[in-house]
This record gives structure tokens, sequence and C-alpha cells, in this order.
């Protein structure tokens, strides 16, 4: 036990509040930037105080697009796009590798190891060299500028399935046994007592795979030319242009702020259940 | 309700390594059997097989006269209790103890009816709502126990359910077993360590060694005519006193380390005359200052009421088990020597000491 001495407690709230204001003063900066006129944002130095605007860009972003010449879809489509990617990507995964480590932990068949350690190996290489013969067989099957190409290939994913493999070799034994001398076969068994048991975890992987669809960013980038399939991290970066044209800086970042916000309820609705899936061994 | 029969069952792991070599027994419909032997002897094995857990290497074992090797557990009509209980952590004790019949589609009311019969036999009735890490370690085995029950299977197959458990509810539960049956009547194999649980529980019991059975047999056919040494030391505590000896012509017994045993000839039977042999004494059937040997008093545990006394004679170690009364009257603190002797009303054990096994005969 530390000795408590006061100024070690202001410090080390001193230290935790400047750590909290260098990361909370960007997201700021950007809510109140979304709240005033474009001329206001470019103007230096920005008025810190939230403007009146903040209806009129926010409806503006979501139906009516950023004016004509960044070319930026609506951003209420992309959102839509953005959250179709990131759930089918964390539910998908999900759901393939709970299979796949189902089926490696409870079975035995022959090459049993072969393949897990071959999932295992993808782990070590990195998306960039992967990621140009995953576009020649994406574009070949013709799965451009779909929600198939976005998502497919960022389905299959070796981190997950050794999550659940590890946390499948926790369970007792006995309880495969007992299941089994219940009747249950190995669907069952599955349905009934892995999943439930495993709740915690998938809780826990699909937060963490959702916020990693939603930034998704190179691969939507490579796989969609078209404006109404691009999510919407893509988006933003569209509407900063360089050159000739402005940026309108304040819609700019309403997009940002809107973007930001399904992550954040998904992180804040599940949230319970993510500790409790990182820390929980209770058997 | 049902028979069970073991036809020469033999269980090898791949890669040559034997673990059972070769049972052979007939259960009788209702019968509790005891499988007991040290760690390691292949009960545990021998009774994963009845259940289907392990496969069966040679041999057969048959349920109610139908040979189930190939049946898969759930197929074959019987219930175990394991000894870390293995309920399902997320469901509650109703929805555990029903699981078995839900799977087999027993109907709503039908399974409301035997959970609650069986919650109220194990006297469960107000835990059923619970979770199992809310429940105490004795709780979690009668709901283990429950869950056995409502399937009114025709084997219970209990594996060691009471080894974790502390020593006071090991007692409770070994008594609640026994009513259990007397209640229910099912053919049931209980697998132990503990030979007090054995000759406690059992009508008869398996005793195993290295995977061979040593002996089968009532508890006191066990315990008056142990089959070989390894019988005699394992059941009974403190176990038994075992002693390589030489017998002469005449009956003179002497310890193979040069110290005499003095027994009258009449005691000493003809077939372990000039030979080599064990000689067996239950610690509880010596006496003090009794004709046999001398001894000098090493150690004295006290029981309370009882207290045993571990003793050296030459190169053997002895035990004598006497009430704390005798013992005050012989004055037998650490350090004293005194005669022990068998007592005469129980019978002395010959063995074969090559083979350990029993003398026929005696």
């Amino acid at each position: 036990m530390v000795e408590r001495r006061p100024w070690l407690d202001i410090l080390a709230h001193a230290i935790l509040i400047i750590g909290l204001v260098i990361v909370a003063f960007p997201l700021y900066v950007t809510f109140v930037a979304s709240t005033q006129t474009a001329q206001e944002v470019a103007s230096a130095p920005m008025s810190l105080i939230p403007g009146p605007h903040l209806v009129d860009n926010y409806r503006q972003v979501l139906f009516g697009g950023t004016g004509g010449n960044n070319g930026a879809p609506p951003v209420g489509r992309m959102m839509v796009v953005s959250l179709i990617m990131a759930l089918a990507i964390s539910i998908g995964k999900i759901a393939i590798s709970l299979i796949s480590a189902f089926a490696v932990v409870y079975f035995r068949f022959p090459f049993r190891m072969f393949c897990f350690w071959m999932i295992f190996v993808t782990l070590m290489l990195p998306v960039e060299v992967r990621i140009a013969p995953t576009y020649k067989v994406v574009a070949d099957l013709g799965l451009l500028n779909s929600y198939a190409g976005l998502t497919l290939p960022l389905i299959a994913s070796a981190t997950a399935t050794f999550l659940f493999r590890q946390f499948f070799l926790t369970i007792p034994d006995e309880l495969v046994e007992a299941a089994r001398i219940d009747g249950a076969g190995p669907l069952r068994f599955f349905r009934d007592v892995l999943l439930p048991l495993s709740k915690t975890s998938m809780a826990a992987l699909f937060v963490i795979q959702f916020i990693y669809g939603w930034n998704q960013y190179l691969w939507p980038l490579l796989v969609t030319t078209q404006e109404d399939m691009y999510p919407i991290v893509i988006g933003i970066k569209r509407m900063i242009s360089g050159g000739d044209s402005v940026t309108e800086w304040n819609l700019t970042m309403a997009t940002a702020m809107l973007a930001m916000l399904p992550p954040v309820l998904v992180v804040i609705l599940m949230q319970k259940w993510f500790v409790k899936g990182l820390v929980d061994a209770e058997k | 309700m049902a028979t069970l029969s073991f036809r020469n069952v033999t269980k090898t792991y791949s890669g040559g390594i034997a673990v059972i070599h070769g049972i052979d027994m007939d259960v009788g419909d209702g019968e509790f059997i005891v499988i007991v032997g040290p760690s390691g002897c292949g009960k545990s094995t021998l009774m994963r097989m009845v259940a289907g857990l392990e496969t069966v290497t040679g041999g057969e074992i048959l349920i109610d006269d139908k040979v189930v090797n190939q049946l898969e557990p759930g197929e074959r009509d019987i219930a175990m209790v394991f000894q870390n209980y293995a309920l399902y952590p997320h469901m509650s004790v109703f929805e555990s103890m029903a699981y078995g019949l839900k799977i087999r589609k027993f109907s709503k009311d039908e399974i409301k009816r035997r959970v609650d019969a069986a919650a109220s036999i194990l006297e469960l009735g107000h835990l059923l709502d619970r979770r199992p890490r809310q429940l105490s370690g004795g709780q979690r085995q009668r709901v283990a126990m429950g869950r056995a029950i409502v399937r009114e299977p025709k084997v219970f197959l209990f594996d060691e359910p009471l080894s974790n458990l502390d020593a006071k509810l090991r007692v409770a539960m070994r008594l609640e077993i026994l009513k259990l049956h007397r209640r229910l009547g099912t053919t049931s194999l209980y697998v132990t360590h503990d030979q007090v649980e054995a000759m406690t529980l059992a009508q008869r019991m398996i005793v195993m060694n290295q995977g061979l059975p040593e002996q089968i047999g009532t508890p006191m056919e066990v315990f008056d005519r142990p089959a070989s040494t390894f019988v005699a030391s394992f059941i009974g505590s403190p176990p038994m006193n075992l002693a390589e000896v030489s017998v002469d012509g005449t009956g003179l017994i002497k310890t193979l380390d040069g110290t005499d045993i003095l027994l009258s000839s009449d005691r000493v039977p003809q077939q372990v005359r000039n030979k080599k042999v064990v000689l067996g004494m239950r610690p509880e059937h010596m006496v003090l200052h009794a004709r046999g040997l001398q001894a000098e008093v090493e150690m004295v545990e006290t029981l309370g009421s009882e207290q045993l006394v571990h003793m050296r004679h030459g190169k053997t170690q002895l035990v004598v088990r006497a009430t704390t009364r005798e013992l005050n009257e012989a004055k037998a603190k650490v350090g004293a020597i005194i005669d022990i002797g068998p007592d005469d009303r129980h019978a002395l054990h010959w063995f074969d000491l090559e083979t350990g096994k029993r003398i026929p005969g005696l």
C-alpha cells in the first residue's frame, strides 16, 4: 500500500485530467465546428463556443450531400452502408469462428491440427501482403461495389477462431460428458451449452469487430468505385478536398461526429458484457 | 433397474498400454456395487466404459442382457454423477435436472413431475431457481444426483462423488446415498478410492489393483477373508499388519530378519509349515500382553476412545488398535517394550510370499 500523501493524489488526478483533455479536446472542437458556418470555421481562431447552426448542418449532411464539388453522396446513405458492413463483418466473423473453433476443439478428424495451424499462420501475414491477391479474387468473382465484396474477405478471421478455441479449451471435459450422457448430440451441445457459455466472449468480440468493421478504409477504398457504396469513413475523406475547391469544414465535422456515434453507442450498450467477457472466469 | 454384466472386459490404449486386464462379473438387478482401489488402478476407466465415454477394447458389457459396446452414452439408459458435479453453469437447478428429459422429448408436465419428485427427495425444492454458482458443494452434489434420478435410468454410475466434499459432509452424503438406494433400488456402480465408503455402501465390491480385479465379494467377505496381501492392506484402517515369515516343520515362526513370533502350534496350519509365507494380523485383532512377539512402542496416535500404537519388532512395523483403557493398564508409552499377540477369537491370515495371494483353504 503506497503511503497516502495528498500531493500524490493531486498529481494523479492532474495527469488523468490532462490526459482526458488531450483526448477529448479535439472531439469538442469537432463538435463546435459542426455547429457553425463554413466561414466561421475557416476564420482563425475558431470560436470555441457552439454555434447556432447545429440542426441546419446535420440536416444538410444527412440528406443533402455536401454540394456539387466533392461529389460525396448523402451521409445518410453512407452511414447505412457502414452499418451494414460493420454488422455483417462482426456477425459473420463470430459465426464462422465459433463453428471453426468448435470443430477444432471437439472433433477428431484428419489434418485437424494442420488446419488449425494454417488458420493461425494467416495471422502472421500482414494485410498489405494479402490485399492484392484478395482484390484479384474479388474482382474476378464480380463482387466489386457490392456488400459481399465489402464484407466477405474481412469475415474470415484467425484471431476470433483462436480466441474461441482458447475459451472452449477451458470448458471442463465433464460438462461435455454430462451432456453426452443426457443424450445431447454435438449440435445440441453447441446450441444449448457452448453458445450460452460463450455469450460474454461473443459480446466482447462483437464490440471489437464492429468498431474494426466500421473503421475499415483501405479495403472499401479498393473495392468500391460507386459513390453509393462508400462507407462513411471514405465519405469523410472525400469531403476534405485538396486543390481548387473549398472544403466545407463545418459539414465535414458534422459528418465526422455522425460517424463516431454508432461505435460509441455499441460500446456503451455492450459495456457491461465487454468487460465481463475479458475478465470473467466463472464456471 | 437392470442387470449389468462384464464379460472378459479389457482396455488397452493406442500405444499398447493395457489398463484393464480382464473383468468378469455379473451384477444383479438392484445391486449396489462399489469399485474400489488406489489411484491408477483402472476403476474410473472401467466405469467410463460402462458409461460409453471410453471404448471397450475387448470383451463385452451388457446392460439388461443387451450388449452396449457400440451404443452412445445417451442411448444406454444410464445416468452418471460426476466427481466435480458437472452442472451446466448457465442453467438453473430445475433446467439442469430437466435437460436430459427435454432432449428425450418428455412432456412438460412429466418433466415437472419428475423434477419436483427428485427435488423433494433431495430437499432441493427451495433451490430450483438457483444457478450452480449460488450453491454450496453439498447442494451441487445433490443437484447432480437429482439430475441422475429424474432420468429413472437402468443403471446409476457414481464417479467418486464425495471426493470434493469436506469430511463431515461426506459422512452425511454417504448416508443419503444409502437411503436413496434403499428407496429407489436402482442398480448402481460406485467408484471410490476410499475404503470406508466402499465398506459402508457396497452390497458387493470389486477391489482393483493395476487393472486386475483382486477380489470380488461382499464387504465382510473382503474384510474377513482378503484374497491377497493387496486387498488385506487396502481394506481396513489402519491396514493389516503383514509380516514376511518362514515357518518350520514344528510350527515355529521366524520373521525373515530373524526374530521370533510365538504362536501356539494349533494356530499354525499344516499348509504353511516348511514354507516362507506372509502372516497377516489386523490391528484391531491384536491384544496387549499376549503371547506373540515383543515389540517396542514407537508412536501412539490417539483417536479418543481408541489409540493406534505403532510398534517395531526387529525390522517389522506393526500397528495395534486398542482402547485407551487397555493401553493405560498396559502402561504403553513411547519406548516401552510390550508383548503383543493375535486375539484368539479372530483368524490369522496367511498369504503366499511370491504371489501375495491367500493360501487356499485357509
